[in-house]
C-alpha cells in the first residue's frame, strides 16, 4: 500500500469519509480537520508505518504529508 | 502503601466559556469542540492556592477520621507554587496547623504520581504512619491570557490523598525526558546588576500538536507498562483516571486502550485542566458521590512539563 493509500485509509476510518472522496491535493481545512485531527492522523500514521513525522507549518495538504513521510522513510 | 481517602477544594469563582468570550476572540462552541471544556474555576485575588490545599487536606483527614497531629509528612505537587519560597507545602502546613516536615514536588502535571511514588518510599522505611500527598495548582496565573489557544484550557484546584502503610499500591511507572521546547514557562531575570542581558518572564508556552501526540502515545505506553508490572489486565480495572488535560486527548487515549467509555471518569468539562490536581480532585469527587468504593482497582495516568509522564496501578483503601 502506498503512503497516500495508507493516509486515505486512516482518514476514511477516523473521519467517516469515503476513500474515493479524498484526493492528494486536498487541504486539511477542506477536509474539516483541525490541528488536533492532523496530530491524530500523523500519530496513527507513525504507528502504521513506524516512521517519525514532525508536524510543522508546511504541512497543509495530504500531498505535503505524503512527501514528508516518503522523505523520512 | 495504600490511599485511605481523598479530599479536594475549588475556588469560588466559576468562569464559563461565554464569560471568556467577552474578553477575547473565542466562543463557547470553539472551546467545547477543541477541548471539551465548558467552564473552569479560577482563584480570585483574595484566595490563595495554599488555602485550597489546606481545605483539600482537611477533607481527606476528616474522611479518614484522623487529625492533623496524625500527619507525619506533607508532600505538595505544584507546577506554579504560591510563592517562589517558602514552599507551598510549608504554607499549607501552617494553615493546617501541622508540625511535620513539608516539601514541594514539581514534575509538571505528573507531579501527583511522582509524589505518590515518593510517599510509598517514605512509608516503606517504616517510621511513618500517614503521609499527606497534596496537589495544589494555580496554572491560570502562569497562562498567557493573550493566547486564546492555551489560556482557555486551565483552571485552579487542589486535591489531596491520605497515604498510609498497606498493599493498595501495586505498581508505579514514571518517566522523564528532558525537553524545555514544547511546554514551558520562565521567570524574569531579577535585578542583579551583573546579570545582562536580563531575561523577561515568559508565560506558559505549549506546542499543542506535539503535546497531543506525546500525551496519547505516552499514556498508552505507560498504562500498558504499569498493568504488566502489576500483573493486571485492563479488563479488571474499574476506573482509568487520566490527567484531565483535554477531552480530545482523553478520547484518543481511550480509543487506543480499547476500554469502555464508562471506565474513564472525567471532570474536564466543568474544571478545565487543573494540572497535577486534576486526578486527586476527580477521585475525591468520586469518593464523595459513591462512584469510588474501597477495593476498586484504579489506573492513574498523567503527563506534563519535563516532559514527564507516569502511571500507577492501585486498589483504593486496601
Amino acid at each position: 500500500m502506498s503512503t497516500y493509500e495508507t493516509i486515505a485509509k486512516l482518514l476514511a476510518e477516523s473521519k467517516d469519509l469515503d476513500v474515493n472522496d479524498i484526493r492528494p491535493e486536498m487541504g486539511f481545512a477542506e477536509l474539516e480537520l483541525d490541528s488536533l485531527d492532523v496530530a491524530e492522523l500523523v500519530m496513527n500514521l507513525e504507528d502504521e508505518l513506524g516512521v517519525p513525522v514532525e508536524i510543522d507549518e508546511s504541512l497543509r495538504t495530504i500531498a505535503d504529508l505524503v512527501a514528508k513521510v516518503d522523505n523520512a522513510k | 502503601m495504600k490511599i485511605r481517602s481523598f479530599g479536594h477544594a475549588l475556588p469560588a469563582q466559576e468562569i464559563s466559556n461565554n464569560k471568556i468570550s467577552e474578553i477575547m476572540d473565542t466562543s463557547d462552541e470553539w472551546i467545547q469542540s477543541h477541548t471539551g471544556i465548558s467552564s473552569r474555576y479560577i482563584l480570585s485575588g483574595d484566595e490563595t492556592i495554599s488555602a485550597l490545599g489546606a481545605q483539600a487536606a482537611q477533607m481527606a483527614l476528616d474522611r479518614a477520621g484522623l487529625s492533623v497531629s496524625d500527619v507525619d509528612y506533607i508532600l505538595c505537587s505544584t507546577t506554579c507554587g504560591e510563592m517562589i519560597f517558602p514552599s507551598t507545602a510549608c504554607l499549607i502546613q501552617r494553615k493546617l496547623g501541622a508540625s511535620c516536615p513539608a516539601v514541594d514536588v514539581n514534575a509538571g502535571c505528573t507531579g501527583f504520581l511522582y509524589a505518590l511514588d515518593m510517599a510509598d518510599a517514605m512509608l516503606a522505611r517504616g517510621h511513618m504512619k500517614h503521609v499527606l500527598v497534596i496537589a495544589a495548582e494555580q496554572i491560570t496565573r502562569l497562562a498567557d491570557w493573550t493566547d486564546r489557544a492555551t489560556s482557555v484550557l486551565f483552571g485552579d484546584a487542589a486535591g489531596a490523598a491520605l497515604c498510609e502503610p498497606g498493599d493498595g499500591l501495586k505498581a508505579v511507572h514514571l518517566t522523564a525526558a528532558g525537553n524545555a521546547d514544547v511546554l514551558y514557562a520562565t521567570m524574569d531575570g531579577g535585578n542583579c546588576p551583573y546579570t545582562e542581558p536580563k531575561q523577561k518572564a515568559v508565560p506558559l508556552q505549549m506546542a499543542g500538536q506535539e503535546i497531543f501526540k506525546y500525551a496519547v502515545t505516552q499514556s498508552s505506553k505507560d498504562i500498558h507498562h504499569v498493568l504488566a508490572k502489576g500483573g493486571a489486565k485492563a479488563s479488571a480495572v474499574d476506573h482509568f483516571v487520566l490527567h484531565q488535560a483535554n477531552r480530545r486527548i482523553l478520547d484518543a487515549a481511550r480509543t487506543r486502550l480499547k476500554q469502555p467509555a464508562e471506565k474513564f471518569p472525567m471532570n474536564i468539562e466543568t474544571h478545565g485542566n487543573t494540572g497535577s490536581a486534576g486526578i486527586p480532585v476527580l477521585l475525591s469527587e468520586m469518593m464523595g458521590d459513591g462512584r469510588l468504593q474501597a477495593g476498586d482497582t484504579l489506573v492513574l495516568s498523567a503527563f506534563g512539563a519535563g516532559l514527564t509522564s507516569g502511571a500507577a496501578l492501585l486498589q483504593f483503601n486496601i
